[in-house]
């Protein structure tokens, strides 16, 4: 009875606060990032064109589409468990990975044929580009890589959410971790919903 | 039944439910044992750190001292830095006494989130092994100096890359502190105890807590961009490659200045705390010393540019840098004055917290106003990379920061072991050590101002006197430091048994016994006067 | 209890319809960056990037039916700090 306040399911209140801090953080990691990029755009503006042709729009926005409809579903996700659905919330804690995986899948090929082309850092051919475009690919690959690596993260929280649905340990009246990985995976949706069109669609 | 509520009420630091030695504390999730975890790896890097700056005075005792080559030299400056910065001084107050004195300062028995506290305390952990790694392995340890600059971070052969992967880390750490702070005295204050009845060291830590949140972030992907770019060679801050190095300096100190705010925020907020305690009196403008904080923390955001006057950013940025640079001096002038007006017509009690807090004004003024000189920036050209930098600095981080954590331990010493300390060694500590601070770097400020560039492992010989004055001074600091230490440790469990409120103070962790059990409060405290309110309390001594 | 936090919880028709709205505006976005607009271009796609994020902050993340005075102001105050950031760099980046 003494003691162990703390042991149980984590406070409603506080989870939340706690992880809106915590998105906080991240919106300002990936703020660094934007600003190194608004800056070498506006010094660069006619090489960041050029070098946005060589990437593939069609996958971005096949992403884009990917990631708005794992969001969705993650959003549905908590909504089946608040109702008290817990087998419903796991189907589209599903779909939300299947659907990591997707975007996963298409950025990995997209990776891969810019391997193909030199295009990628310290690459002989990358090198013998204007500055601009040798900076353009060195974002592209760190902000991307990051928010992979974000992607990544968010799959396993929901693996780990699963496995807590499985066991009981989450359940109406205790969504704590599936609605802190749910915001957390429509934050990774947020920024990728800038990085797109920075990246993508520079017209 | 009885057996149970004695122990259950049993001094934190006892064995407890059948875990005992070593094992009970690295996996204890209570505030006020993770508040000494960290006060204990904090101690060690503090001592290390202070034994190199020694021996960096034993090289500048003369022009012809060959103690160490140049290269040395570099690294020695750079990782006292490191340990100083990223290891004692940001972590310190907020990891020590965050954890320790906040839940029993707004009367609650733990931090918002204790499992993501310890954690903190393993990434602290985890960074600090990183960078002892860093120093041995792969080319050596960094002698770019604390702050990393490009290009030369990029070229050096050393080991940079792990260095500045441990500062991530370290920062992931400050950051989660930060989280738990915020979310603690949002969530977590006990009935009646509303944002204006918190204790102002609530207040200057909840004020940090933030900059730790918003700042930190940049930092840690400026690092990480150093480690992306030395492994894949990105070229965002490599000029052969069109990246611009100032963007570097830009992100490293709009991170690297408010953690300056992040070390001496909370250190002030402790200040607020002892001045009424120990002139018996009321704070003088509550709200203005809370205000101030905030204050302090977002305009102290707006400032990094003043690192930077020559380094060829436009004219434009040094002028509003410069103009932000002083206006961030009005509410810490603010603060200094609410604490004089403090002590006036006071009953004032010299106890050894007391004289540190008051050295920590008197140190702090000298530190902020020679501050006033760099930020000028006519004065900076002449000024920038001397001894001048570095005796501001040291006024502001060691008189602040140092002698604000000493007036913190000292404080609550008697709630943190049960015991006293002899106040005879500490007064004589703080003698000694005020001395030889002063001895120390005030002829820095003298060389600086006659050109004595930084981080040079020799010079001139019109500098020897006050070289040889200055590095006089660093011994007797540190034998002052070793007595303050020594004085601590010896009787952390030999000294006489302290009581619940050696001090009479009015907030909440005073009514708890010395020491505390590990459940602070069986029934959550009602509060319903405010932290400095002494009526009714001098009868009960 | 948790309803005191979430009186007015929306359900599958607000869900699908803040995703409509999500795939159309990347259609917007798409297809504004195949006309010539110039230097407006940057402005248009980071509008309707913007109006997207705050969709999903509003709706999916709950933001508009959020309670709690400190979650409510936590995306100013980052917009605001990262806003402050990146404007006074550019004091030095426009004048250099």
């Amino acid at each position: 009875m003494s003691g162990h306040t703390h042991a149980g399911p984590i406070d409603r209140d506080r989870g939340c606060i706690g992880m809106w801090l915590f998105i906080c953080t991240e919106i300002l990691l990936f703020g660094g990032l934007f600003l190194l990029y608004s800056v070498y755009r506006y010094k660069n503006p006619a090489d960041f064109h050029a070098a946005s042709q060589d990437l593939s729009r069609f996958s971005g926005t096949l992403n884009t589409i990917v990631l708005i409809t794992s969001s969705l579903s993650a959003a549905l996700a908590v909504h089946e468990l608040r109702e008290g659905r817990a087998a419903r919330s796991k189907l589209f804690i599903w779909a939300t990975i299947l659907l990591a995986l997707t975007f996963l899948t298409v950025k990995g090929f997209e990776w891969a044929a810019k391997f193909e082309h030199g295009l990628y850092p310290n690459a002989a051919h990358l090198l013998s580009l204007p500055p601009g475009q040798i900076l353009f690919f060195g974002l592209y690959f760190t902000m991307t890589g990051l928010h992979a690596i974000h992607v990544i993260v968010g799959m396993g929280i929901f693996g780990y959410g699963l496995r807590a649905l499985s066991r009981g340990k989450i359940d109406a009246e205790h969504p704590v971790l599936v609605e802190n990985a749910t915001l957390f995976w429509h934050l990774v949706d947020v920024i990728w919903i800038f990085l797109f069109p920075l990246f993508y669609l520079i017209s | 039944m009885g057996d149970t509520v004695h122990e259950a009420r049993a001094p934190y630091f006892a064995p407890q439910g059948g875990r005992r030695g070593i094992l009970s504390w690295l996996t204890s999730t209570n505030h006020k044992r993770i508040g000494i975890l960290y006060l204990s790896l904090i101690g060690v890097f503090f001592s290390t750190a202070v034994v190199l700056g020694v021996l960096m005075r034993v090289q500048l005792q003369s022009p012809s001292m060959r103690l160490m080559d140049a290269r040395t030299y570099n690294i020695m400056f750079t990782l006292h830095g490191i340990i100083q910065i990223f290891l004692v001084v940001i972590p310190g107050i907020p990891t020590i006494f965050g954890n320790f004195a906040l839940p029993m300062l707004v009367g609650a028995n733990d931090m918002a989130f204790p499992r993501l506290n310890l954690f903190s305390w393993y990434l602290f952990l985890f960074g600090a092994v990183l960078a002892a790694v860093a120093v041995f392995t792969n080319g050596g340890a960094p002698d770019t100096g604390w702050t990393f600059y490009v290009p030369f971070s990029l070229k050096t052969s050393v080991n940079v890359p792990l260095a500045t992967f441990a500062v991530f880390i370290l920062g992931m750490s400050s950051i989660l502190t930060g989280i738990n702070i915020v979310t603690t005295v949002h969530q977590l204050r006990a009935p009646g105890m509303t944002f204006f009845k918190m204790p102002l060291s609530v207040w200057g830590l909840y004020a940090t807590a933030w900059v730790q949140i918003l700042a930190t972030p940049i930092v840690g992907i400026t690092m990480l961009l150093i480690v992306v770019e030395r492994l894949f060679g990105i070229g965002v801050f490599d000029p052969t490659k069109g990246g611009d190095p100032l963007l570097y300096q830009h992100l490293f100190w709009i991170y690297s200045h408010p953690a300056v705010y992040i070390m001496i925020l909370p250190a002030m907020g402790i200040i607020s705390d002892l001045f009424p305690v120990f002139s018996r009196k009321n704070i003088f403008g509550y709200k203005m010393i809370a205000f101030s904080s905030l204050a302090i923390a977002s305009v102290g955001s707006l400032v990094w540019g003043h690192h930077m006057y020559v380094s060829g950013q436009s004219d434009t940025a040094d002028i509003i840098f410069s103009l932000l640079t002083f206006l961030v001096a009005v509410p810490s002038a603010i603060k200094v004055f609410n604490w004089i007006a403090t002590m006036y017509k006071g009953s004032i009690k010299l106890e050894p917290p007391f004289l540190f807090a008051l050295t920590f004004v008197f140190l702090f003024s000298i530190g902020g106003l020679t501050g006033l000189f760099l930020g000028a920036l006519s004065a900076n050209v002449q000024l920038h990379d001397t001894y001048f930098v570095v005796a501001h600095f040291h006024y502001i981080i060691f008189g602040g920061f140092g002698f604000g954590i000493f007036a913190a331990l000292h404080y609550w010493y008697p709630k943190m072991t049960g015991r006293m300390y002899s106040k005879t060694a500490a007064v004589v500590g703080w003698l000694v050590t005020f001395v030889g601070f002063n001895v120390f770097y005030f002829p820095m400020f003298i060389m600086g101002w006659q050109g004595m560039p930084r981080r040079y492992y020799s010079y001139l010989p019109k500098f020897n006197e006050l070289q040889l004055l200055s590095s006089v001074g660093s011994y007797v600091l540190a034998a002052g430091v070793a007595i303050i230490l020594v004085n601590l440790l010896y009787n952390a469990k030999r000294g006489a048994k302290a009581p619940d409120n050696p001090w009479g103070g009015a907030t909440l962790e005073w009514t708890l016994p010395s020491p505390p059990p590990l459940e602070n409060w069986e029934e959550p405290p009602t509060v319903t006067k405010g932290p400095y309110d002494y009526s009714g309390m001098e009868e009960k001594r | 209890m948790s309803d005191t936090k979430i009186e007015r919880k929306p359900g599958y028709r607000t869900y699908f319809a803040v995703y409509a709205a999500l795939v159309g505006l990347t259609a917007v976005t798409v297809t504004s960056a195949s006309l010539d607009i110039g230097r407006l271009a940057i402005a248009v796609v980071l509008a309707i990037a913007g109006t997207k994020s705050v969709l999903v902050l509003l709706y999916f993340m709950h933001l508009r039916y959020e309670k709690r005075l400190l979650v409510k102001i936590l995306m100013p105050i980052v917009v605001v700090t990262l806003a402050v950031f990146i404007g006074l760099t550019y004091t030095d980046i426009l004048y250099r």
